[in-house]
Order: C-alpha cells, then sequence, then structure tokens
C-alpha cells in the first residue's frame, strides 16, 4: 500500500495500483469480488465459477451447500433490487464478495435500497439475530404460510433462511446516501467445520 | 383429460414430467428461477386440470438437490393444491427424495410433510 494514503487510484501509467489492490485483496481474506451488473445470468456464472472453485479446495459438502444457499438469496436480491432502484441515481453500485477466514467462509452483500424499506427489514434482521434454530425454523414455516410474495421479494422470507443456513448471527450496516436511498450491507459467516 | 407435462430442466430451473402411461409427477433438479410465478404457471394450470379430472393413485415425485426461498412458496402451493384434491377424495402419495447427507432437505421434506395429509413418504438416496 501507499504509504501516505489508503486510497487506491487508477493510473493509466503503473500497474502499481493494480498490484496494491491485489496485495489488499490477500490481506482481507477475499477469495471474489464482483461488483457492477447483477442479473439472473451473472447469478448463474457465480454460483458455476465458486461450485467449482469450492470442488477443487475439497470443502465439505454441507458447508458447500451452506454457501450456495445463502449466494443464491443474496445475489437473487441484489438483482430484483436493482430492477427497482438502479435507474433512479448512478454511482453506489451493488456489489458482492466471498472471504475466508481461519473459522469462518463469509459472504458480504452490499445495495442501494429505499429508505422506506429500512424498519422492516431491520426489525426482521433483529428478530432472526435473537432466535436459536427452533425458533428460525417455526417463523421460516410461518413466513412462507402466510407471507405475502411480492414480485421484488419473499416478505423476508430470504433472511430467515439465510440465517438457517448460516447458524451465525447476522451482521449488517445501513449507510445513509440521501433522502431516498441507503446502502443496505450484510455479512453472512459460515463456520468452515459444521 | 390431463395432459402429458414435459419441461426440460436446466441449471436453474427443474424438469418437470408428467407421464400418463406411470401415472408419475416428477419435479428434479435445481430451481432457483428468475420468476417463479411465471415458471411454476404451466404446473399450477396443470393441477387445475388435474383438480377438474382426477386420476387415481398418481403419484407426486420430488427429486430437487436445491431450491430457493421463492420456488419454496411455489412447492408449497403446488402441495396444498394436491392435498386439496386428495381430501376431495382421490388417492394419491408423494414421494419426497433427498440426498442422505443432506440434512437441510430431508427438514424441508419433514416441514412439507407436516403440512399435508396426502400420504408423504421420504426417500433417502
Amino acid at each position: 500500500m501507499d504509504n501516505h494514503s489508503n486510497k487506491i487510484t487508477a493510473n493509466p501509467k503503473s500497474l502499481k495500483y493494480f498490484y496494491d489492490f491485489h496485495q489488499l485483496m490477500e490481506q482481507s481474506e477475499i477469495i471474489m469480488v464482483y461488483a457492477g451488473e447483477f442479473s439472473q445470468a451473472l447469478t448463474k456464472t457465480l454460483l458455476s465459477f465458486t461450485e467449482r472453485k469450492f470442488n477443487v479446495e475439497k470443502l465439505e459438502d454441507n458447508v458447500k451447500r451452506k454457501i450456495y444457499n445463502i449466494m443464491v438469496e443474496m445475489l437473487q436480491n441484489i438483482s430484483k433490487n436493482a430492477l427497482d432502484n438502479d435507474h433512479v441515481i448512478t454511482g453506489n453500485s451493488p456489489i458482492f464478495m466471498i472471504g475466508e477466514s481461519s473459522d469462518f467462509y463469509f459472504l458480504i452483500s452490499s445495495n442501494k435500497i429505499s429508505n422506506q424499506n429500512i424498519p422492516a427489514l431491520k426489525s426482521r434482521i433483529d428478530e432472526v439475530n435473537s432466535l436459536d434454530s427452533e425458533g428460525l425454523k417455526q417463523l421460516y414455516k410461518e413466513v412462507r404460510i402466510n407471507g405475502t410474495f411480492s414480485k421484488v421479494g419473499g416478505a423476508g422470507i430470504g433472511v430467515i433462511d439465510m440465517a438457517r443456513k448460516s447458524e451465525n448471527a447476522l451482521v449488517y450496516e445501513f449507510v445513509r446516501l440521501n433522502d431516498e436511498f441507503s446502502m443496505y450491507s450484510l455479512l453472512i459467516r459460515v463456520s468452515r467445520h459444521v | 383429460m390431463v395432459k402429458e407435462l414435459n419441461i426440460v430442466g436446466t441449471e436453474d430451473t427443474p424438469g418437470i414430467t408428467f407421464n400418463s402411461q406411470t401415472n408419475v409427477f416428477e419435479l428434479s433438479g435445481r430451481s432457483l428461477p428468475e420468476d417463479v410465478v411465471s415458471f411454476y404457471k404451466p404446473v399450477i394450470e396443470w393441477l387445475d386440470e388435474l383438480e377438474k379430472s382426477p386420476i387415481e393413485n398418481l403419484e407426486f415425485s420430488f427429486k430437487l438437490d436445491y431450491f430457493n426461498t421463492a420456488s419454496s412458496k411455489l412447492i408449497l402451493d403446488i402441495l396444498l393444491k394436491v392435498n386439496d384434491i386428495f381430501s376431495d377424495g382421490t388417492p394419491m402419495k408423494i414421494k419426497w427424495h433427498f440426498l442422505a447427507m443432506d440434512k437441510d432437505l430431508e427438514e424441508a421434506g419433514e416441514e412439507f410433510s407436516e403440512l399435508v395429509e396426502v400420504p408423504f413418504e421420504l426417500v433417502a438416496y
């Protein structure tokens, strides 16, 4: 990294920024990053890329399945929300990444959402984090039967399912962009050995 | 007359078949379509036809490797519809196949089985 600043800036005359970026990725234990336009086609591509990679690395089958499940919900959540929001303001494009530490694989997504959707989402995640596995199972069944499924989402059922698969608390943050939108970031951990 | 069904599976959508010789309806593979409601529409319409002219001892076989939460809702809709036809007096059965190591799919089958009265068999492979 540059000693004078934490910022990595693309310089068309040098590849140093690329080297710095690569170093940063390795230090942060990031396996994959994708930022930009999300779609169903991209979801399929990222899934098959990740599956191949994890097959080569011989991950435990149930760890692979958990990561796959969570990835689908995260990626489809981004691409479905993108349909509604992305034409409204530019910048702050959605991002998805996978990383690993000695104990966990972690998946992070960050995308723009309407401020008006924050209270319901926040209370759903807080509720999910307060429940044990039996409580999550009951909530999942209840929401699946009674929840109204809109075109965009499944009444927060994705969040419940991801929490069940993760078996770890969900970590989230909302960063306000303006009166209308915020960035919603979500970090989900899967233990390396389950 | 209930028609044959033959939807070929892809990497993100399941294969769906109904064979009128064997009387087996089968849903297999992976289910994570972009738009679940449109994808499953032919199945719901097929079930509407079945309700009008029921076939006895039909077997509903589920052999899924994976389904997303949105598909889970549609699978439930299918099972509840099957349950209605059963409750109206047409004997039928459901078989839920799962990979023996896949606890999540086994549990999903158990959860679905609690919601219907149709004979429901969990089959590990």
